[in-house]
C-alpha cells in the first residue's frame, strides 16, 4: 500500500487550506490598494455630477462648497453636508444635499437640490439604488425628476397615485412603484428639516460676520 | 472516456455542453440580471473572466490540494477572482458595477464556476482545463446576451439600448423585465432547443 503523503494528513488539509486564503488575501489587498483611490473618485465625480444636476446657475467646476454641520439624527449626532452652489461673484445660486431612505429592495440615496429661497427644490437625482428593473428604477428618469423642479416642501411633500397632482407640494408617484415613489419623498421630507435648521443657523452666522465689518 | 483535443473541450461548452441550456447550470444570474442586453453580456463576460482564472488556478494546484479540503480551496479561489473582478468594474465601469448591483459578488455561487473546477479542472492539465473553461463561459455569455435580448425587446422595446419599437408602436410587456419574464423566456428557450433536439435525433434515428 501506498504511504500516506503529507497532503492527505490533517496538517496537510490546513497547510493547504490556510496557506490557499493568505495568498488570495494577498492578491486582494494589493489589488484593492491599487484601485481604491479610483473607486473613490468615481464616487466623489458620480456626487459632483449631481450637485451640477440639481443647482441651477452653478457658474464654474469649482463653484461650490461643502459646509459641513454636527446634526441629530434619530438621536445620533452625525456630519451633515450641505452644497452651496455659487455664481462667478460668490452669490449663492442653491443648497444641495444628500438624503437617504430604506426604498423596495435596498437603501435609496439621492441629491437633492434647494433654491436659494429655501422652500422649494431646484432638482433630484438619485445616485444610488436596486430598485426593480422596468418598474422602481423609473424613480431615475427624467420624467420622475422634472416633477420636483418647483415643488413646494411646504408643509411636507406628498405624493398621488393615478391622477395629475394638483397642489404645489404633490407629486405624482410612479404607476406600479408607489413604494419607491414614496421611498424618494419620504427621505427628502424627513432630511430637509434638519436642512432647513442648519441653513437658518448658517445665514445668521454669515449675517453677523457681514455685520462686523 | 475518450481523450478529446483542445478545441473539443472548447467547442463543447458552447453548445453540446452549454451551461445554462444542457446543464442548467449558473440559472441564478442567467434569470437575475438577463432583463437587458447590456447586463447579460457584462455578467457573462465577467463570470468568463472568473472561470477560466479559477480553473487554470485549480487546474495548477490539482496535485497539491488534498480531496477532503478541495472544495473550501476551490471557493476561495473563485471568492478571489471574483472581488478582483468587482473591484476592477467598480473602478473602471461604475456605471455597470452599479446596474449589476449585488449580482457580481454572487458569481462566487455560480454552479457552473465551481462545476468547472469539481468535474473537469481539478482532473485536467492546464491547457485543456483553460479550453474548457473559455468554451464553457463563452456558452453561459451568449445564451445570457440572447436571453437579455429577446426580454429588453419585449419589455423595454429595445436592444443594448437602442430603441427599435418606440412606445407608441408597442406596449412594452413589463412583465418580461421582472422575474417572470426570465422563467417564461428561459423556459420556452430550453424547451423549444429540446424539442428540436428531439426532432433531430428520432430522424436520424429512421
Amino acid at each position: 500500500m501506498k504511504e500516506p503523503s503529507l497532503k492527505d494528513t490533517s496538517l496537510g488539509m490546513m497547510l493547504v487550506l490556510s496557506s490557499t486564503a493568505i495568498i488570495v488575501g494577498a492578491v486582494l489587498a494589493g489589488f484593492f490598494q491599487l484601485v481604491s483611490a479610483k473607486i473613490e473618485a468615481n464616487r466623489l465625480e458620480e456626487e459632483r455630477r449631481a450637485i451640477f444636476a440639481v443647482i441651477e446657475g452653478i457658474e464654474c467646476d469649482e463653484c461650490y462648497e461643502v459646509i459641513t454641520k454636527d446634526i441629530e439624527v434619530d438621536g445620533k449626532v452625525k456630519p451633515f453636508r450641505i452644497f452651496r452652489g455659487h455664481d462667478m461673484e460668490g452669490n449663492t445660486v442653491g443648497y444641495s444635499f444628500i438624503a437617504e431612505g430604506p426604498g423596495f429592495s435596498a437603501k435609496i440615496r439621492m441629491m437633492v437640490g434647494l433654491n436659494v429661497v429655501p422652500d422649494t427644490l431646484s432638482g433630484l437625482r438619485v445616485v444610488e439604488q436596486i430598485e426593480t428593473p422596468g418598474l422602481g428604477d423609473k424613480i431615475t428618469k427624467e420624467k420622475f425628476y422634472s416633477q420636483f423642479k418647483g415643488l413646494s416642501v411646504k408643509p411636507e411633500i406628498e405624493y398621488v397615485k393615478n391622477r395629475k397632482p394638483e397642489k404645489a407640494n404633490q407629486i405624482q408617484a410612479v404607476t406600479g412603484a408607489t413604494i419607491s415613489s414614496r421611498a424618494v419623498v419620504n427621505a427628502i421630507n424627513k432630511n430637509i428639516k434638519v436642512v432647513l435648521k442648519a441653513l437658518e443657523e448658517e445665514e445668521f452666522k454669515q449675517s453677523q460676520i457681514e455685520e462686523k465689518f | 472516456m475518450a481523450k478529446r483535443t483542445i478545441t473539443e473541450e472548447f467547442k463543447k461548452g458552447l453548445w453540446a455542453e452549454n451551461a445554462v441550456l444542457r446543464l442548467l447550470l449558473g440559472m441564478c444570474p442567467a434569470l437575475a440580471v438577463t432583463n437587458s442586453a447590456i447586463n447579460g453580456l457584462v455578467m457573462g463576460l465577467a463570470s468568463t473572466f472568473v472561470v477560466v482564472c479559477s480553473s487554470t488556478m485549480v487546474s495548477t494546484i490539482r496535485r497539491l490540494v488534498p480531496r477532503q479540503v478541495r472544495i473550501p480551496t476551490y471557493i476561495v479561489i473563485i471568492a478571489g477572482f471574483v472581488t478582483l473582478a468587482d473591484l476592477f468594474l467598480k473602478a473602471q465601469f461604475p456605471a455597470i458595477s452599479k446596474a449589476l448591483g449585488p449580482y457580481v459578488p454572487l458569481i462566487v455561487v455560480n454552479c457552473m464556476i465551481m462545476s468547472r473546477a469539481e468535474f473537469f479542472a481539478s482532473k485536467h492539465p492546464l491547457k485543456p482545463s483553460m479550453a474548457d473553461a473559455l468554451g464553457t463561459g463563452l456558452g453561459f455569455t451568449g445564451v445570457l446576451v440572447v436571453l437579455g435580448s429577446i426580454r429588453e425587446i419585449l419589455g423595454f422595446g429595445s436592444i443594448f439600448d437602442i430603441v427599435i419599437m418606440t412606445e407608441e408602436a408597442f406596449t412594452p410587456w413589463v412583465i418580461m423585465i421582472l422575474p417572470p419574464g426570465a422563467f417564461l423566456s428561459l423556459g420556452l428557450m430550453i424547451g423549444i432547443i429540446n424539442h428540436f433536439t428531439e426532432l433531430r435525433k428520432k430522424r436520424s434515428g429512421i
